[in-house]
This record gives structure tokens, sequence and C-alpha cells, in this order.
């Protein structure tokens, strides 16, 4: 049923049920959210000081994007949104190139060669169908890889949302809809975005399962995850995964939450908040310790550090490279126009005189 | 050697490619089993299986976003769009995404997409199927556009696109498909046929025209274009899509930089006009008909 939440670990960080990984990958886990999360507010700071163009702040959906992003394979695709650093990161694209992207340099959108991540999508909801196409050539090709779309409680009203899902179930297409319901699309609330109960409910008129998750819990998110993967890969069709979460920040640094919702809203959430549950569980399992915290703290800040360093030691791109990139081989009217930009002064041809 | 229409070599290119490589897929409404609106698709169902002639549910967007995908992910998709003024809900996914993800990517992710999109007007059909709208698509950077007028260019600038190119016409190369002296006429598809009869007429008055293919909107041959009209010394743009910010325009802006001082007269454009595509009693009144072409080119030539 799509309306019962799936829960293993509770705020508290007591079991519900049986934890999806072991003690060490738990911890390896805890890890990844407490950089992605070191990452994140240094990416507001860095905005904040005229060093990003813009940040869309993740804070309080770390579990939604470690859980879901670490129940995939090495080669399975992740198309993802611009809210999405924490889990494209996970699999493998660099904070170096993140950060380049968010500084305005079209260098951070190629992550390295077998990163099966695309670039973060700015356009809400359009790239769920990439992944549908995506997992179908896999399926033609003969591939066993799947493809997961993370996308928000804004996205399901974009009709891409439809296509994208009808298309998944007509044809059977091995992919994951994870929808990471942080309750806003900017300032509307999630009961203004549908009328719907749930958001998972929503794939029964696709013809496909919907299961709806505790967004915070780290356990619960990977299961699930898991589970719609193992399925779509073994040739069962695709899931749509709610992960019933909350952005503690704003949208981006570009606004202020506190002309749309009430801070007490907030206070609420925060004491849900997904990194906390973790390491709670692992304090209970005696594997968690102040000296280890600071310790991977320390690990993960110096290497988002040497990240901020080595985007910012990049050279700005030569003027001409923006016309290399329109197509394989440039086109005559590109020569001419990089030339232009170049060469100063238009190319005023006239040899008809 | 055999006579095909236009759509008959589209099928020959397409059946090719499909057998050529195993990468290459058709997409769209009615492509499989019905063999398309206008049967371009016909037979390739039953040659190439349901796997890779894809008859997909009535969702343009869809279509594309999922063709998008599939080009990314290594596969060569031909996706139709059933009319050009159905391609519209498709139009985000073209102009937001399979345009630009080779930039948004530094060549990292391509997409090796090709939509086929039937346009014009002149078969008295319902409201939305005469549409000539390529210039929003040539106006969109990152794309290439193409307009064949005939069935050779049709097929081979489709395998031109294609991974494997048993034959093919190149993107980006006008031809002169009639040569004259004292007029040039610019056009591209349909239009050809109309500029051909105004060709004639205007022979039979003693004036001589040459007529430029353009074949390819985006990347343009320019040089070709000037080439002509340095000759000829006039030029008459002639497309079925609306004047105002039509390609007519760009066109005589580049002639008027690269070919004014050889131009006697100035370039005149015979277009479609700034109203909707009239429905059937009236589509002729907006069409650019040959004796409008005549008239054109006689202006400039009498100038």
């Amino acid at each position: 049923m799509a309306e019962e939440l799936a829960q293993i670990l509770t705020p508290d960080g007591e079991l519900r049920g049986e934890p999806p990984v072991d003690l060490e990958a738990t911890r390896h886990l805890y890890r990844a959210m407490v950089g992605a999360r070191l990452f994140d507010r240094k990416g507001t700071a860095l905005q904040k000081q005229g060093r990003l163009a813009t940040y869309a702040p993740f804070e309080g959906q770390e579990a939604a994007q470690i859980g879901s992003a670490a129940a995939l394979r090495g080669d399975d695709w992740l198309v993802a949104t611009y809210r999405d650093a924490a889990a494209m990161w996970f699999r493998g694209y660099p904070w170096k190139l993140l950060l380049l992207w968010r500084a305005g340099d079209e260098r951070g959108g190629a992550p390295p060669e077998g990163v099966n991540v695309l670039p973060p999508s700015i356009t809400v909801g359009a790239h769920m169908l990439h992944a549908v196409g995506l997992a179908w050539a896999a399926k033609l090709l003969g591939q066993d890889r799947i493809a997961l779309t993370s996308f928000g409680d804004g996205a399901t009203s974009e009709g891409d949302f439809h296509e994208a899902m009808n298309f998944a179930g007509v044809y059977q297409v091995p992919v994951v809809f994870l929808c990471q319901n942080n309750q806003y699309a900017i300032s509307l609330r999630r009961d203004r975005q549908t009328a719907s109960p749930t958001i998972a409910g929503k794939a029964e008129a696709y013809g496909f399962p919907g299961v709806l998750v505790d967004g915070n819990d780290l356990f619960a998110v990977y299961r699930v995850t898991a589970d719609a993967v193992g399925r779509a890969r073994a040739g069962g069709g695709p899931t749509l995964i709610e992960a019933l979460t909350y952005r503690l920040g704003p949208h981006t640094t570009s606004d202020d939450p506190g002309r749309y919702r009430d801070p007490a809203e907030e206070a609420t959430w925060r004491e849900r908040d997904p990194v906390e549950r973790v390491r709670r569980y692992l304090q209970r399992q005696s594997a968690w310790t102040e000296e280890w915290q600071r310790e991977i703290e320390n690990e993960e800040a110096a290497l988002i550090e040497q990240a901020v360093e080595e985007a910012e030691a990049l050279p700005p791109q030569e003027p001409g490279q923006i016309f290399e990139a329109m197509f394989a081989e440039m086109t005559p009217q590109l020569r001419e126009q990089q030339q232009e930009l170049s060469g100063g002064g238009p190319v005023t041809p006239t040899g008809d005189r | 050697m055999a006579t095909l229409n236009v759509a008959q070599a589209i099928n020959q290119g397409l059946d090719q490619a499909l057998a050529a490589d195993r990468r290459v897929v058709v997409l769209g409404e009615d492509v499989g089993r019905t063999g398309g609106v206008f049967r371009v698709t016909d037979g390739l169902l039953e040659r190439h299986g349901e796997d890779r002639v894809i008859d997909t549910p009535v969702s343009e967007s869809g279509i594309v976003g999922a063709a998008f995908g599939m080009a990314v992910g290594g596969l060569h998709p031909v996706a139709e769009m059933q009319f050009m003024g159905f391609s519209y809900p498709a139009y985000d996914q073209v102009v937001s995404h399979v345009s630009r993800i080779r930039n948004r990517s530094r060549h990292r992710f391509t997409a090796p997409l090709v939509l086929r999109i039937p346009y014009g007007g002149g078969i008295g059909a319902a409201e939305h199927h005469s549409e000539s709208t390529e210039a929003i698509y040539a106006h969109v950077p990152g794309l290439k556009v193409v307009v064949p007028s005939t069935p050779r260019d049709a097929k081979g600038l489709l395998l031109a696109a294609m991974p494997e190119e048993p034959y093919e016409v190149p993107i980006g190369r006008a031809t002169v498909a009639r040569e004259g002296t004292d007029v040039t006429v610019v056009a591209w598809g349909a239009m050809l046929r109309e500029v051909g009869k105004a060709a004639d007429m205007l022979e039979e008055d003693g004036v001589n025209a040459e007529v430029i293919d353009l074949r390819s909107l985006v990347p343009l041959d320019t040089e070709a274009v000037m080439e002509s009209v340095r000759k000829t010394g006039r030029a008459v743009i002639v497309h079925e899509a609306p004047r105002t910010a039509g390609l007519a325009g760009e066109l005589i802006a580049l002639i008027q930089e690269r070919a004014l001082y050889s131009l006697q007269a100035p370039v005149a454009r015979v277009t479609g006009w700034d109203t909707v595509f009239p429905l059937k009693r009236s589509e002729h009144h907006y069409l650019p008909s040959p004796e409008r072409i005549v008239a054109a080119a006689k202006r400039l030539v009498e100038s």
C-alpha cells in the first residue's frame, strides 16, 4: 500500500526493522552524509562570498540522496536535479565539478568517463523522460543497467512527469522514479501542489507500484530503493518512490523561507534530522565516538577545501570556447562568429566591392 | 532506376539505416502498425520488430524526451512528429535539452537524435496540420535543420544524420536546382515546386532565373547564395512560413552584408503572411504562388 510509511530507523535512532546494511557500511554511509552536509554549508558560504553564482542547499535531504544513490550499481544511470549534489557526488561526480558548475563554468557539466551521471537538470520535470530513455536504451542494447531519476514534489505537476511515468509503465522500462518530497516547491506547499493524498499513490494510475518512505531514514530509503532497483534490473518494470523529507534551508541562496513557512515547522523537522538519526543509531551500537566524528569531519572538510581550491585555480575558459561544444564540428557560421569575438570587430565581407 | 516519392525515399532510407545498425530505432505516433500518417514508416515494423519500430502513446514531449535519453544512452533514434503543428508540446525538450546536452557537458554526452517533422500546407488539412514554422527551430543554437525538396535529398539528408552512411547528401550544402543569369530565387522544401513553375513562366518572358535549393537551413550554405547573387545581381527569397522574423530576413541580411555592391535591385521576399494558416477554402490566398514569385522577380529585373 502506497499510504503506509516505510521506516526502519526512528528519529531517536531506534531500529523498527532489519537494517539493510551492516555496521561498517552504515559508518561509511554516515560519513558520506556528514561530508555532504559540510559541502552543502560550504556551498551556501561560498555563494554569500560571491564565489558561486547561486546555490541550492539540500540540508535535511541527505538520507534521501545518499540512501538512494548507495542502492545503485556502478554503471547505473543517475539523472538528478540541481538540489542533488549529495547523490551525484556519491555516484562519483566530483565536488570540484559540482562547484565549478555552480560557479558558472560549463566544464562542471562534464563528469569523468565511467561516471554515469548526467549534469544536473535545471528545468523541472523534463529530465525524468531522459532517465526513461536511458533505461530504455540499456534494455534495447541488452545491458542490465537501470536508471534512477530524482525530482521534487513540484515536478510532479509538470506534464513531463505524466509522460515519463506513462512511457515507463507502457514499455516496462527499468527506471526508478525517486520523488524527494521536501514539502515545498520554492514557496508552494505540498498540499497546493496536488490534491492526491500521496505522491506515491499516483503510480497506480500508470500500472506500477508506488512506495511511501520516510525520506529522513537512511535505512528505509536504501531498502526501498534497493528493492525497486532489483525489480527493475530483473525486468519487473518501474517503481515510484516518494521519500518524505524536508528542505531545512531556502530553495536557493536567493530566497527567504520566512516569507512562506513557519519556523516552528522547521524546528519540528530539525528534530527528524537524517544525519543525527544515524549518529544516534551508531552510538547505540557503540560504533560512534566524538573523536571519530572530529576525525571524519576534518577529513571530509579537507577534501572539500581541496575541491574548492582546485575549482578556483582553474583558469577561465578562453572566450572562443563558448562556440566549441555546440556541435562535434563547428559550423561555418560558428567559426565566423568565434573569429569575430576573438579577433575584434565584425567580419564584414566586402569582397564584392 | 526506381522512381520514388519523398515518403518512399525516406522509407527506404530508414529501412537501410535500421538494417545497417542495431542502434537505430524509429519511434512516434502510429509509426508501426499503420506505417505512419504519411506511410513513411510503412513495413518497417514487420521487417525490424516492435522493439525498434515503436508505436508510442500520443505524447510528443514523451517521444522527444525519451528519444533524447535513448540517444545519450547509445542509440540513434529517429523520432517522428506527425505534423509540425503538433511538435510544440515537444519544443521544450528540443530547445532545453536536445540542442544543449553537448554544450552542457562539454562533449561528454551527446544526443545523436533525428527528429522528422512534416510541414507545410496546400493539402486542405484541418487546423494545425499546415504549419511551416521551421524558423523557430532554425533559431535554436545547437540544432541542425534540413528541409529536403526532392526524394534523393530526403533520403540522403536522413542518412547523413545516421551512423552508417550508405549514400549521403551533405548537411550544410545548398544546390543549384536550375541555372540562370538574370535573377536568383532562393527557396527550400515544397516551395521548390512553385519556384520551378515560376522559373518556367519567367523563361517564357525572357527572364532567366537561377534557383538555389538551400536544403539545409542550419548550417546555411551562405557562399552558394552569394555566388549566385554576385552573378545575377538580383535575389528573391521564397518561403511558405510567415514573413515577420522569417528566414528571408536572415538571408537578406546576409546578402546585404556580403554582396551589397553586386546588387542591381533591392532583395525581394515572397512569403506566407503573418496570419494563422488559413483552412482549406482560403489556403490558396496564403501560399506563395508562381504568379507572386514571377511578379517579384519581374519587379527586380525591370527596376
